[in-house]
């Protein structure tokens, strides 16, 4: 793949690729939310996923972490298919966040973190009940763990708060603690700006290249362009179920198609993103010339 | 009540010397006779020689005065900034003129009319409510932070130690009354007293105690119930109906983690039990048991619940995909199966194994070792009879299933568990074995409930399928909901409430259906979270209390620390 550099990240190289989806088809009745789509990641690379509301873009989330069986394609997964089961998803080493926060409200920071270490400790009743010296060192490595990722998304400090009296901004981070304390390879980030204002933002894309430096993959759907431009190295663009445009930020921002895409949409919230777009291009010209 | 917190009016001055002259009048009057009819509620009727329901006023109205004391006295120094006397009063006030009433109907009704009341007991009413009067009118004030008040730790597990002694003591009182309508108002005389402890925040402070030391009030608990039955000198009366309690208890408290902690509704948990009853009793050697084998007891313990647990994985199984109603559906059905299916296994509908509607009578009392439960022995000079010993087997089957409840609660599996409840979806797509867990919380407590059925078949001596019925499965679950889902205590008082009450107020038992139903009712409306309220399932029911979610939250900062 030719990376062509309009960004202020350097040309970075990436490894194997982590997940290979092709052909992703979902059919819901007479509608079809997500038609023929491919998507490669590689190791270390941060792609985005933009496009109109409706565009498919969290069905197509739903289909590669198994919440959704596609009606057709496969996705694989450091190379061996995966089966359309959340559990054997995160298992396999690829978590996710929600687009409206589906943290566990009435626990704290903390035991919401513990319970994405679930897939990866292994303690049955009988050694629960029992409290063996193997009980005693998981459990005390689950929560020094979990403290761990509390700290590195910067929710140190909330660990005993619950997680329903959070800001949203904190909810947001304490998602990906809660996703990361999974060991994944690959996180996916359903709108994880959705409701910040700008520094929150710019806390957040900090945030995202912190997780790529730590060795992991990222996919990002966003509405926010210049958040996704700055941060991706790669952009894919769905409308109505199809790719529009796969490329790097300078291409897809530069495409006539996806000013368009938004703009035909007719709906306010979009054309303020079509505008954002728009800007965006502009000023980047404006930059080069 | 703005204008209560500022400068003092004249009410309030007033209200302290009324206050007093209500608890004077209230001991006073229970000096002096207050029936005419010495035959009734244990001899009420002779001067200066107070009757236990007489003493029972006398503790409340002294009660009352500690508490005027805090309000201005030589008490206000020590006591005053940490305790709400004011409420407490209020409380008190409101309880005692309850108790007075009733006893003025009491009397009335056990010897027509109000004829026989004699003037002490219209002069200790008249106190009550002078009491309640003087309560009403006196300030509210502001209070200091009860998780600062410490004592030395050896007082604080003193107090542990009063209070357990106190529950003993009152748990033996309460039980030996005979008579419905002091049973009755021994129990408003401990609501009494239970109310002034938590509105005067001593019951607040005996939480954070508690919290600091939870061994030792583990252990304490424990021990009250390990000397109960000496309280009871050999008799059967009693043991019988704790006996009772506890089976229904150690049911109840493992439904509560299908229940309270997977929460999976389960309308036929009572199979369960059943099965394991059943087992143990064609295993036995009574004359009718079906099987030509008789394994020792402790073997007999383990394929009982191990069918139980069977039993548990096979329905769960299949149904344990759907959720919510369906569930309960489907569970209810399953509770109505094993009923009938014992029912008809009686070698003409289907092969001979449980003698059908007969049931297995005559099973003989258990034998572990050389070990007969239906023996007498003398401890320390009192008498322990059969009861007795399948109490102390119980007790042990109790603290099981409740260290397997607290434990599993407290690990990887119960975090799964909140997990759950809270999201399934999200649980499941971080990770989290839904379904596998909603199997094991169903086989765990279909296991428990097979090792209590075993113990349940000896006591009972028999075993029909009438005991099994769906209602049975109904009060195992209104117990967790009545004490609070999820939490151990509150299922034990739960269970307690609902067996003790209607053994001992027996003259209710036609309305008693009724009665729960609008206990729970109410329960519904008021305090979904039941008695004792376990922090998570509060937060549950509440979604939209901010002002809670909060107080919680700095309880668990400060646990933290």
């Amino acid at each position: 793949m030719t990376v062509t550099d309009t960004t202020a990240t350097p040309a970075p190289v990436f490894g194997a690729p982590v997940l290979e989806a092709s052909g992703v088809t979902m059919r819901f009745g007479g509608l079809l939310a997500v038609n023929d789509v491919n998507l490669t990641v590689h190791e270390g690379e941060i792609v985005g996923l933009i496009g109109p509301n409706g565009a498919g873009k969290t069905t197509f989330f739903n289909c590669l972490t198994g919440l959704y069986k596609p009606t057709a394609g496969q996705v694989r997964f450091a190379g061996t298919p995966l089966p359309p089961k959340p559990r054997a998803v995160v298992q396999a080493g690829m978590a996710r966040t929600f687009q409206n926060i589906r943290l566990f409200a009435n626990m704290t920071a903390l035991e919401n973190v513990m319970v994405g270490r679930y897939c990866r400790t292994s303690s049955g009743a009988f050694t629960s009940v029992l409290r063996g010296p193997k009980f005693r060192r998981e459990e005390a490595a689950t929560r020094t763990r979990a403290q761990e990722l509390l700290d590195f998304v910067g929710l140190g400090r909330s660990t005993e708060h619950l997680a329903r009296n959070m800001p949203y901004g904190d909810q947001r981070r304490l998602e990906i603690a809660r996703a990361l304390a999974t060991e994944p390879k690959l996180i996916l980030l359903d709108e994880p700006t959705a409701g910040m204002n700008p520094q929150e933002t710019r806390q957040a894309s900090d945030l995202i290249f912190k997780i790529r430096d730590s060795g992991l993959s990222v996919v990002v759907i966003e509405h926010d362009m210049r958040f996704i431009f700055n941060l991706c190295d790669r952009v894919l663009c769905l409308v109505r179920g199809e790719t529009l445009i796969e490329g790097t930020p300078g291409e897809v921002q530069s495409d006539p198609r996806v000013i368009e895409a938004y703009i035909g949409t007719g709906e306010d919230e979009d054309e303020d993103e079509a505008a954002q777009v728009r800007d965006t291009t502009v000023a980047e010209e404006e930059g080069k010339s | 009540m703005s204008d209560d917190l500022t400068t003092p009016t004249r009410a309030h001055t007033m209200a302290w010397p009324l206050g007093l002259a209500g608890v004077a009048l209230v001991i006073i009057g229970s000096f002096l006779s207050w029936s005419f009819d010495g035959g009734i509620l244990g001899d009420l009727s002779i001067n200066f020689y107070p009757g236990s329901l007489q003493i029972l006023a006398i503790i409340m109205a002294v009660l009352g005065l500690v508490l005027l004391l805090v309000e201005k006295g030589p008490l206000k120094k020590p006591l005053g900034q940490w305790l709400d006397a004011t409420l407490g009063l209020r409380a008190l006030g409101l309880t005692l003129t309850l108790y007075m009433v009733l006893v003025l109907i009491a009397i009335s009704v056990e010897s027509d009319g109000l004829i026989n009341v004699n003037p002490g007991g219209y002069i200790s009413t008249v106190g009550a409510i002078l009491l309640l009067v003087s309560s009403r009118m006196l300030p509210l004030r502001q209070l200091r932070d009860l998780s600062q008040a410490r004592l030395p730790g050896w007082a604080e597990i003193l107090a542990i130690a009063l209070m357990m002694a106190a529950v003993l003591f009152g748990a033996a009182y309460a039980l030996g009354l005979t008579d419905a309508w002091a049973f009755v108002l021994c129990l408003v005389f401990i609501t009494a007293v239970i109310a002034v402890l938590f509105r005067t925040g001593v019951m607040r402070w005996f939480g954070h105690v508690a919290q600091r030391h939870k061994k030792v009030l583990t252990l304490a608990a424990f021990a009250v119930a390990f000397f109960f039955p000496f309280t009871q000198n050999g008799s059967d009366a009693n043991m019988s109906i704790a006996t009772q309690v506890l089976i229904f208890a150690a049911t109840a408290m493992g439904l509560n983690i299908v229940v309270g902690l997977a929460g999976l509704l389960d309308l036929g948990y009572v199979a369960f039990l059943g099965s394991g009853a059943y087992v143990a009793a064609m295993l036995s050697t009574s004359a009718f048991a079906t099987i030509d084998w008789h394994p020792p007891f402790l073997v007999v313990m383990l394929l009982g619940a191990g069918t139980a647990a069977t039993l548990g994985l096979i329905i769960g199984s299949p149904t344990l995909r759907v959720s919510g109603d369906y569930l309960a559906i489907v569970t209810l059905g399953f509770g109505e199966i094993f009923r009938l299916t014992m029912f008809n296994l009686d070698g003409t509908n289907g092969p001979l194994l449980t003698n059908g509607p007969n049931g297995i009578p005559g099973i003989p009392e258990l034998e572990i070792g050389s070990f007969n439960f239906g023996d007498s022995h003398v401890v320390a000079g009192i008498e322990l009879g059969r009861f007795a010993n399948y109490y102390f087997l119980l007790l042990l089957l109790l603290a099981f299933v409740i260290l397997v409840f607290a434990r599993l609660n407290d690990s990887r599996i119960g975090r799964g568990w909140v997990a759950i409840r809270e999201d399934e979806k999200a649980a499941e797509a971080m990770g989290v074995n839904v379904f596998g867990l909603k199997i094991l919380a169903f086989v765990v407590g279909a296991f428990l409930a097979g090792l209590a059925g075993t113990i349940k078949a000896h006591q009972d001596v028999a075993v029909s399928p009438d005991q099994f019925i769906f209602l049975e499965s109904a009060f195992l679950l209104a117990a967790i909901v009545l004490g609070g889902m999820g939490t151990i205590a509150g299922v034990l008082l739960g269970a307690t409430i609902l067996k003790l009450l209607p053994e001992k107020l027996r003259f209710f038992s036609e309305y008693r259906l009724l009665l729960f139903g609008l206990l729970l009712v109410l329960m519904m409306r008021f305090r979904p979270e039941g008695l004792v309220a376990s922090r998570r399932r509060q937060l549950e029911f509440h979604e939209e209390d901010e002002e809670l979610a909060v107080a919680i939250e700095s309880e668990l900062v400060e646990e933290a620390k």
